[in-house]
């Protein structure tokens, strides 16, 4: 019922260029450019603030643009917003369910706003319904929905028109790892049944499983682009140590580790290619974790704890931004 | 793709020209979701209803006793119950109207957050304003319409004129709802609304609704005539009591350009406050 793979033409779902949002004398996006084709799972990837609503809110198209361009599904939303939004599919970061009408009736008035009949509408919500697992709920009032249930229902809503795209804001935050489980296996089958996915988030194990591509964005600009393994690549170390020292010893050490790596003599040079100091912890980027740790024991570093893991788009992030991802 | 130029003019989200006047026909939903609503919600349509006629027979009763009869412009003569009726009937069109016009329509923009999910939809701003005065002056109507079926029933309707009271009622509502609306479009708070209780007792109480317009002097007989109740009131009463006259099409202009202006008002704030 979904598939959306037949061949329809292939220009790009959104194709932006030097895009820019202001409030006032705030610029949220200051001139980005964004490329999404069909089929693609693709995110932005940014801390609070970085403008990643004000974006999709242009591409959704419930905000009007300042400056550039913006073409979504080929049209301009400034003349066509009601027909593209006639072929999207809308997750906010805020549910904006009906508070007033039961979880079936959400369904179906939502249908009957894209024109459906009454018929069409009623049936496509008892599928969807049935695709969030919320079958059992369907006659319920949408207050006591827990929060995982809600954010289903909102993602049950946004399919009712069969969109083209789907646009998810932020589609897991506030929800508890089992409820996320959940969400990204539906958007997952909808993506295999060749649904265009647009999603923000700041979580990097959802960009990480869910993007075929994304972009790190931070102050309204786009830091870099490109799949999670190509960005890890290119902006990290395969892996990464993580030193975990006494509560105010954090800074000390991680400076005494700065020093080390810059000696010329030590083999710890030509192993870490970057060191962070964050407040609480300290990072080493190497291709060779476990060399790296051997070497700092032998200059004398003495961490509370060590991890040596993979590099991650957190790190990525840090590197682009200089700051965390998650504050 | 070829590169797009750069069009720094401000920008429409909905679609230009005849459209952003009569909307995409997405009204209509939006109407039969505040149906689905009011199903569960019937004793408070009941309610409404029923102040009017018990200010009706209240005044029917007692007060049309102590008064007797009154002269209308035109010289005829007609019961003080006879005169108050199509007043009242016109009040009834605007208590409805309003209502869901102001309070309806703040809950749904600030608390309900209901626009948020609609004009993500291919319906407009435009399609909203038209909506939900349709609906308010649908809810207005359904009052006045019962009042009619009491005023025929009682005998206080003795002309065949009183037909087109029907959609004299409706183009009040129209008018109030329309007003109603942009007025609430400006609203940021609950307390904002004092202010519509009080405008609207003033305009219930001095529309000509309970003594004729000649009773004021002059200058006041013009502040009288900038109020949209009285124009309904005024041209329900030529309807029901059969003194219709040139006149008449003047208070029906006067609605319909309220109504007009309130609904293009209301749609350009809803499309300011919605699509930032
Ligand atoms: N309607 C508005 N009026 C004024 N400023 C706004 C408005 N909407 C957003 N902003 C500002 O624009 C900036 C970007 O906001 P935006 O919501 O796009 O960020 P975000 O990346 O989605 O952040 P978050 O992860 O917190 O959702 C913020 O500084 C925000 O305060
Ligand atoms: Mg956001």
């Amino acid at each position: 019922m979904l598939s959306k793979v037949d061949g329809v033409s292939e220009q790009p779902m959104i194709v932006a260029h030097g895009l820019v949002k202001r409030f006032g004398d705030f610029t949220a996006v200051d001139g980005i450019d964004v490329e999404v084709s069909r089929g693609e799972a693709f995110g932005f990837l940014g801390p609070n603030g970085a403008g990643k609503s004000s974006t999709m809110r242009m591409i959704g198209c419930v905000s009007p643009v300042t400056d550039g361009t913006l073409r979504v599904l080929g049209h301009d939303p400034a003349v066509d917003g009601a027909r593209i939004r006639a072929r999207l599919g809308v997750v906010p970061q805020e549910d904006t369910l009906d508070f007033e009408l039961s979880v079936m009736e959400n369904l179906i008035v939502y249908g009957r706003y894209f024109g459906m009949s009454h018929k069409q509408a009623t049936e496509r919500g008892r599928e969807l319904l049935e695709f969030v697992q919320l079958e059992e709920r369907a006659t319920s009032q949408v207050e006591p929905l827990s929060g995982g249930m809600k954010r289903r229902l909102t993602i049950a809503r946004s399919l009712i028109n069969d969109p083209d795209m789907l646009l998810l804001d932020e589609p897991t935050t506030g929800l508890d790892p089992q409820a996320r489980h959940v969400v990204w296996d539906r958007l997952f089958r909808l993506k295999q049944r060749g649904v265009t996915l647009v999603l923000t988030t700041h979580y990097m194990d959802e960009a990480e499983q869910l993007c075929d591509r994304l972009v790190v964005m931070d102050r309204g600009r786009i830091a870099a682009e490109g799949s999670p393994v190509a960005l890890i690549r290119d902006w990290s170390t395969r892996e990464v140590v993580e030193l975990r020292f006494a509560a105010d010893d954090t800074e000390t050490s991680g400076e005494k580790i700065e020093a080390l790596v810059e000696q010329p003599e030590r083999p710890l040079r030509a192993l870490v290619s970057r060191v962070e100091v964050l407040p609480d912890r300290v990072l080493l980027y190497s291709d060779d974790g476990d060399a790296t740790v051997g070497e700092l024991h032998r200059a004398g570093v003495e961490p509370q704890s060590v991890l040596v893991r993979r590099s991650s788009l957190e790190d990525v992030f840090l590197r682009l931004t200089g700051r965390s991802l998650v504050e | 793709m070829s590169t797009p130029t750069v069009q720094p003019s401000p920008m429409r989200l909905t679609p230009p020209l005849l459209q952003r006047l009569v909307g995409t026909g997405g009204a209509r939903h939006l109407v039969e979701r505040n149906a689905r609503v009011y199903r569960r919600e019937w004793l408070v349509l009941v309610s409404g209803f029923l102040e009017p006629v018990f200010y009706l027979f209240s005044i029917g009763v007692g007060v049309s006793k102590l008064v007797g009869d009154v002269a209308l412009p035109g010289g005829e003569v007609v019961t003080y119950t006879a005169f108050v009726a199509p007043a009242m009937l016109a009040a009834s069109a605007m208590n409805g109207a309003v209502i869901d016009a102001t309070f309806g329509l703040f809950f749904k923009l600030k608390y309900n957050k209901l626009y948020d999910a609609v004009l993500a939809t291919p319906v407009t701003p435009v399609d909203v304003a038209i909506g939900e005065i349709t609906w308010a002056l649908m809810r207005g109507s359904l009052y006045s319409i019962s009042f009619i079926v009491v005023m025929l029933v009682i005998g206080l309707i003795s002309s065949w004129w009183a037909v087109f009271a029907l959609p004299v009622v409706v183009l009040t509502g129209f008018a109030f709802a329309a007003i109603g609306t942009a007025c609430t479009t400006y609203m940021r708070s609950w307390q904002d609304f004092s202010y519509i209780t009080l405008v609207q007792l003033p305009i219930f109480l001095f529309s000509a609704t309970f003594y004729p317009l000649s009773v004021y002097p002059e200058s006041l007989q013009w502040v009288v005539r900038c109020s949209p109740l009285y124009h309904s009131a005024t041209l329900l009463r030529e309807l029901t009591t059969g003194t219709v006259g040139p006149g008449s099409l003047v208070h029906v202009a006067v609605l319909v350009a309220l109504g007009v202006v309130g609904m293009v008002v209301t749609g350009r704030r809803l499309e300011k406050l919605l699509l930032t």
